[in-house]
């Protein structure tokens, strides 16, 4: 009982309340009011997955139809009855060199996914093969110092999510080290948040692209004669200065408006100036420094594809910017993954903060 | 000289057409180890003058003296219980209670740190509570530890800005003679401000009403003439007692009175045709 108390806490906590219902189904304790929960928490949002899944179908479907009609009234009309004839019989069998190219389906989606993921598989061994093959010459080579060899295969798409989240992870980071602090100073005076509102409505509203450009032309002048990464450079530190402006905005708005009452208790026990930002304000204001900080790592993840993709920097963009020159024709379907895959991140990501800026805050927001 | 002293304190908010005038030629002398209370209506200027005492606010006129010397800022000599509890949510009872602990007696060690407030927590007879953080707690609990919080600093002059407003009567009783005890025994200087004439009488040695603002000032005092300890049950049928109840009651009534025939005044309207207010909002 004990365990489903705090299972039920944790649950709740993270905003995956309908998890408890769907318990409660399989113990058995499901009463009226559990069981409208339950049409409500789970039917309904299974039965709006499969319309929303249908409708794509038939709406891939159709979209199928005109592309391929008009495959055949093109080859009718440049090149004569023959050569639609072929054309058609070409589509219907299925060949891959006359597919029309357009939104994939449901299907040919979940086919790659399957694809990706037996291709990370053979990626995978072929790593350790190689690592294998490697190990004793490059026990060698650090033994005279010389650097060892690394693999430079092909990412595969697994290996493309990694990438990212550590870029996304690191662009986040740096947003924090320089919002938080940047933002308490500005919530402290008056004087300074006034002189530096300017700045911040201005830069606030600029591109990824717009700041992917500056970063790049001042780190690549920076890292000229250095053999650094600067791609990963350029990419985390333009995802780091898109997204920071949530969290700088909310930080100084947190210190700005911490309660008064507060104020007055850290002034009649005279608490010096350092311990009251530390004991005081910040405690107060956290809730809404959290705030900003998951909107921030949201910000993050969003630009992140955008900028990876314009930075020719490895991840999840350039996968989806490759598969679209590529042309393949699975690259529509691969491209269609990347999306879920990126959008499912991006829930996990805004939970995690969820949490803890529900473990942070002490009067405690429930989740959108 | 007076322990503390106000001498024409004037206090006004805002500036302009915005000004309020809140307080207006306080003057009020308290002796060392006196205990005093101000009783008045709510929005009269109780806390604007509590918080001018402690050092919160400064007066717009005249001058505030505490032992001799006008005050400038807070001082940990004067401890205070804020109306509206003032905890810091993010903290424990406990946590609370230490960090002003820590505060008030920064050479002491930790061990003698959590004694203290281990001391002070049991005298509100929280220490069941004190891992629980503030919004667990009830109201009356809240302001049990606003009362243990500025106690455990041991003050030499206590500051109570309605501290047991919001307490039923059984622990109200109880925290009052806490209070006096703490009071009695290190001889303290007390100001409470407070609405309810019979804690004032039960609790002070002079009662001063505040008579309603705008431009509040101090009324007459009624010096409180009981014997210490004083005994609740038997103050009822204190001839000394039933008197100066009555007096005090009386005159606040009065003020009060004086202060709706006045209104009536003021407020009278004006005849005019009321205009159309259609499309302006
Ligand atoms: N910071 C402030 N600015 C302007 N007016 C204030 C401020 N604080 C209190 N007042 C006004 O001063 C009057 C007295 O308030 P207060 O001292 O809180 O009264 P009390 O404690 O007796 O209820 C009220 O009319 C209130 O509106
Ligand atoms: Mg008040």
């Amino acid at each position: 009982m004990k365990q489903s108390i705090t299972l039920n806490r944790v649950t709740k906590f993270m905003g995956l309340g309908f998890l408890i219902t769907l318990k409660s189904l399989f113990t058995g304790e499901l009463d009226k009011e559990g069981f409208k929960n339950f049409l409500r928490k789970i039917v309904v949002p299974i039965a709006s997955i499969f319309l929303f899944i249908g409708l794509w179908h038939m709406g891939a479907k159709s979209l199928y139809n005109i592309e391929a009609e008009y495959k055949i009234e093109k080859a009718l009309t440049e090149q004569g009855q023959e050569a639609a004839e072929v054309m058609r019989a070409c589509i219907a069998s299925g060949d891959v060199s006359c597919q029309p190219n357009t939104l994939p389906s449901p299907a040919q989606v979940w086919e790659s996914y399957k694809t990706l993921l037996r291709d990370h598989q053979v990626i995978k061994a072929d790593k350790v093969a190689f690592a294998e093959k490697t190990a004793a010459l490059n026990a060698k080579r650090v033994a005279e110092g010389k650097d060892p060899i690394t693999y430079t295969g092909r990412p595969s798409f697994v290996d493309q999510i990694f990438t990212s989240l550590k870029t996304v992870f690191a662009g986040f980071l740096l947003a924090l080290v320089i919002a938080v602090p940047i933002g308490v100073i500005i919530g402290l005076s008056k004087t300074l948040r006034s002189s530096v509102n300017w700045l911040i409505q201005i830069f606030k509203p600029v591109s990824p692209v717009v700041w992917l450009l500056l970063v790049f032309m001042i780190v690549k002048t920076m890292t000229k004669d250095s053999n650094s990464d600067s791609a990963f450079i350029i990419s985390f530190i333009s995802v780091g200065l898109c997204s920071m402006w949530a969290t700088l905005v909310n930080t100084a708005m947190g210190v700005a408006s911490v309660d008064k009452d507060y104020i007055n208790v850290a002034k009649v026990l005279k608490l010096g100036p350092v311990q009251k930002v530390f004991k005081v304000i910040l405690p107060s204001s956290l809730p809404l420094i959290f705030t900003g900080l998951r909107i921030t790592l949201s910000v993050a993840w969003m630009v992140l594809i955008a900028i990876e993709l314009l930075a020719q920097s490895p991840g999840l963009g350039s996968f989806v910017w490759e598969e679209f020159q590529n042309g393949a024709i699975d690259s529509n379907s691969k491209i269609i993954v990347a999306m879920f895959v990126i959008g499912g991140i991006g829930f996990l990501l805004d939970r995690i903060m969820l949490t803890i800026q529900n473990t942070v805050s002490f009067n405690k927001t429930s989740g959108i | 000289m007076a322990y503390l002293e106000l001498n024409n304190v004037y206090k006004t908010y805002g500036q302009g057409n915005h000004a309020t005038n809140v307080l207006s030629n306080i003057n009020l002398s308290i002796e060392e180890g006196e205990f005093v209370a101000i009783v008045g209506f709510t929005g009269s200027g109780k806390t604007t003058l509590v918080n001018l005492i402690n050092g919160l606010l400064e007066p717009t006129k005249g001058e505030i003296l505490f032992k001799g010397e006008p005050v400038v800022g807070t001082s940990h000599e004067r401890g205070v219980i804020f109306q509206n509890y003032s905890l810091l949510p993010w903290l424990t009872v406990g946590q609370n209670v230490y960090m002003a602990v820590k505060e008030a007696f920064p050479k002491k060690s930790k061990r003698e740190l959590h004694d203290i407030v281990a001391e002070y927590v049991e005298m509100v007879s929280l220490t069941p509570a004190i891992n629980k953080r503030p919004k667990e707690l009830s109201g009356g609990m809240r302001q049990r530890v606003a009362v243990a919080r500025a106690l455990a600093m041991k003050p030499e002059m206590i500051i109570m800005d309605e501290p047991l407003g919001a307490l039923d009567a059984l622990t109200r009783g109880n925290l009052q003679d806490e209070i006096l005890k703490i009071w009695g025994k290190e001889k303290r200087t007390a100001l409470l401000i407070t609405n309810d004439v019979d804690e004032g009488i039960y609790m002070a040695d002079r009662i001063i009403p505040l008579r309603p603002g705008p431009k509040a000032t101090l009324g007459p005092e009624f010096k409180i003439d009981i014997e210490r300890p004083r005994d609740k049950t038997e103050l009822n049928d204190n001839a000394n007692f039933k008197e100066t109840r009555n007096a005090i009651i009386e005159y606040l009534m009065d003020i009060g009175n004086e202060r709706k025939s006045e209104a009536q005044e003021v407020f009278e309207l004006p005849d005019v045709t009321p205009k159309s207010f259609v499309g302006r909002f």
